[in-house]
């Protein structure tokens, strides 16, 4: 079942402009920040236990205390650039409620302090950025921006910058490059963007929808917001249901939910005659689950840890038996090797080399030894650049061949898929 | 890049005045380099070139190859020309689960292109594309700014037929 707390109006047309946003509730949870000290805000937030609903889930409350204490200019800035392969839950709480998004965002903003942000949204979502633009309009001319907003001598400006296509981009340091005007290169870490971040200033980078519940919490305060999901994963996620399910699409549900659940229940299972064969949970780098794994899991961030993959973004991408797992690897590592932004050299090179072995055994030419290959290429790559892209590429690639190793070897001994009506089968055999 | 000596590029007065406000919308000038480099690609028939570059580094007072490493960086801009209407189908792993690859290639069929190809009268050009985030109403194409969902070929040709 779901339980919508952030998704509650999401169906109400009414909901995406200032009056209908206004009528369920909207920016009533401002004005009680505004009275609230800021530390006070602060310190609600983290013993909400929020964390990061972008991928890493990182606790927000501590994020927000990494800020220096002194009184540099700082900025926030709202990481818009769902790029992660099987997301959209960002474009759906953008287009449905843009108020919700923007009224997190000032209180969040009010709490540590900053008079500036950017919702930085990917160039691809034209929709969303006009949006967001007109209730940011609406935002201003209400006074919830501005000078001296709800007469709390409070100073706040927002505004959309659109990226142009790059998924490093959705990398919070990367973001910031971006946002400056340069290439979409992330940089090494430490200094912290809390600490050096877009224009050398202290800079908060928070998920869409990490910002959203903000608002939740301040209405709710942190204890009842921690009665939802499950002790070390608090609150209410969207998860992103995709592939081969009747009935793909945005679910919001308790941190904890069972995955199994989550397939049969909203996603109403499996198409006629076609069974589970895997489930990646959390976007395209999360390692993959077997039918078997997927059916115990629960849709938390320990649950998911300790089954060797992770939450991430929350796109569960459903894979049923008619598919081959060599092609769909051969999909992901496309997609890296397309990605890499090019500074690492194991990033840069490692994933041009594990497209290249992948389609080598899809077209036919692969020899065994190049299973191994993969796994050599992949375990040399991780930990050993700037940012995590090059250890998204990685993990699908060893949990691919670890778990479904017959396929592959299949695959080289007979020079086609093991499972007919792949597409590779369809167009080379 | 296409280049030939005959290349030129100019703004229009609009856009000029678009990459001018641009230019004072963010802390630093060189966060106008995207919106600008939008808004020449659009004039531009949706691709840029380095007669492109030099205009904006000329009206925006930013070297030339900062403007360059800038714009071959992003997928968005354009390197080589497009049709008037550029289709672009997703082929990451929830679209390609559904059906995206055999969209790609049912619409390059049916147009007589390959991937990245122009049609002879100009209409239409066709790629491939990453995840554009309509992962639950796949396959998917994006036909310029527009988003075109839950397609089957048929009704993906429909919707392209239709475009003048």
């Amino acid at each position: 079942m779901e339980t919508k707390l952030l998704s509650e109006f999401y169906h109400l047309d009414e909901f995406r402009f200032l009056d209908g946003y206004k009528k369920h509730g909207g920016y009533v949870n401002l004005a009680k920040a505004l009275t609230m000290q800021p530390q006070g805000i602060i310190d609600e937030v983290k013993a909400s236990g929020l964390r990061g609903r972008g991928g890493a889930g990182f606790s927000t409350g501590m994020k927000w205390g990494f800020l220096p204490k002194n009184n540099e200019p700082r900025y926030l800035v709202c990481n818009a650039d769902e790029g992660e392969p099987g997301t959209f839950k960002d474009r759906l709480m953008m287009e449905r409620a843009p108020h919700q998004l923007i009224e997190g965002m000032i209180i969040s903003a009010f709490a540590v302090g900053s008079k500036k942000s950017y919702i930085y949204v990917r160039g691809e979502y034209h929709f969303p950025v006009q949006v967001l633009e007109q209730a940011i309009q609406e935002a201003y001319k209400a006074g919830y921006l501005g000078k001296n907003i709800l007469g709390s001598g409070f100073d706040h400006d927002m505004d959309v910058y659109r990226g142009a296509g790059a998924y490093i981009c959705g990398e919070e340091t990367g973001l910031i490059s971006s946002l400056e005007g340069q290439k979409g290169q992330p940089k090494l870490k430490p200094p912290f963007p809390a600490v050096k971040g877009y224009l050398q200033k202290p800079t908060i980078v928070n998920n869409v929808e990490t910002l959203a519940a903000v608002k939740y919490i301040i209405r709710d305060g942190a204890a009842a917001y921690k009665k939802y999901g499950t002790e070390k994963s608090p609150g209410t996620k969207l998860f992103s249901l995709s592939g081969n399910v009747r009935k793909p699409g945005n679910y919001e549900v308790l941190l904890g939910y069972p995955l199994k659940d989550l397939i049969e229940n909203e996603g109403g299972g499996m198409k006629p005659g076609r069974k589970l064969k895997a489930v990646i949970p959390g976007g395209s780098s999360a390692p993959v689950l077997t039918a078997d794994e997927a059916m115990k899991a629960t849709l938390d961030y320990e649950n998911l840890a300790a089954a060797g993959t992770m939450l991430g973004s929350g796109a569960v991408i459903v894979i049923d038996d008619s598919q081959c797992m060599v092609d769909m690897l051969g999909v992901l590592m496309h997609f890296y090797h397309h990605e890499s932004c090019g500074q690492c050299t194991p990033c840069r090179e490692g994933t041009g080399w594990l497209n290249k072995i992948v389609h080598s055994i899809l077209e036919g030419k692969g020899r065994l030894q190049d299973i191994d290959l993969l796994v050599k290429v992949a375990d040399n790559m991780k930990g050993r650049t700037i940012c995590a892209l090059s250890d998204a590429a990685a993990l699908p690639v060893l949990s691919f061949v670890t778990k479904f190793r017959d396929e592959f070897e299949f695959y080289v001994r007979e020079g086609r898929s093991k499972v007919r009506g792949s597409f590779y089968a369809q167009m080379h055999h | 890049m296409l280049e030939t000596a005959k290349t030129q590029f100019q703004l229009s007065a609009e856009g000029l005045a678009d990459v001018k406000k641009e230019l004072a919308r963010y802390e630093t000038k060189e966060s106008a380099i995207i919106p600008a480099l939008y808004v020449a690609q659009k004039e531009n028939k949706g691709f840029i070139t380095t007669a492109v570059i030099h205009h904006l580094g000329q009206v925006m007072d930013i070297p030339v190859s900062k403007i360059n490493e800038v714009f071959k960086f992003y997928t968005m801009f354009n390197q080589v020309p497009v049709g008037k209407h550029h289709v672009q189908v997703c082929t990451n792993i929830s679209c390609a689960l559904e059906g995206g690859r055999e969209l790609a290639s049912h619409i390059c069929h049916e147009l007589g292109v390959k991937l990245g190809q122009v049609t002879n009268d100009g209409r239409f050009s066709v790629s491939r594309v990453e995840c554009l985030g309509s992962c639950g109403t796949a396959p998917m194409m994006q036909v310029n700014d527009k988003y075109y969902e839950s397609l089957t070929p048929e009704s993906a040709m429909n919707i392209l037929r239709g475009m003048k």
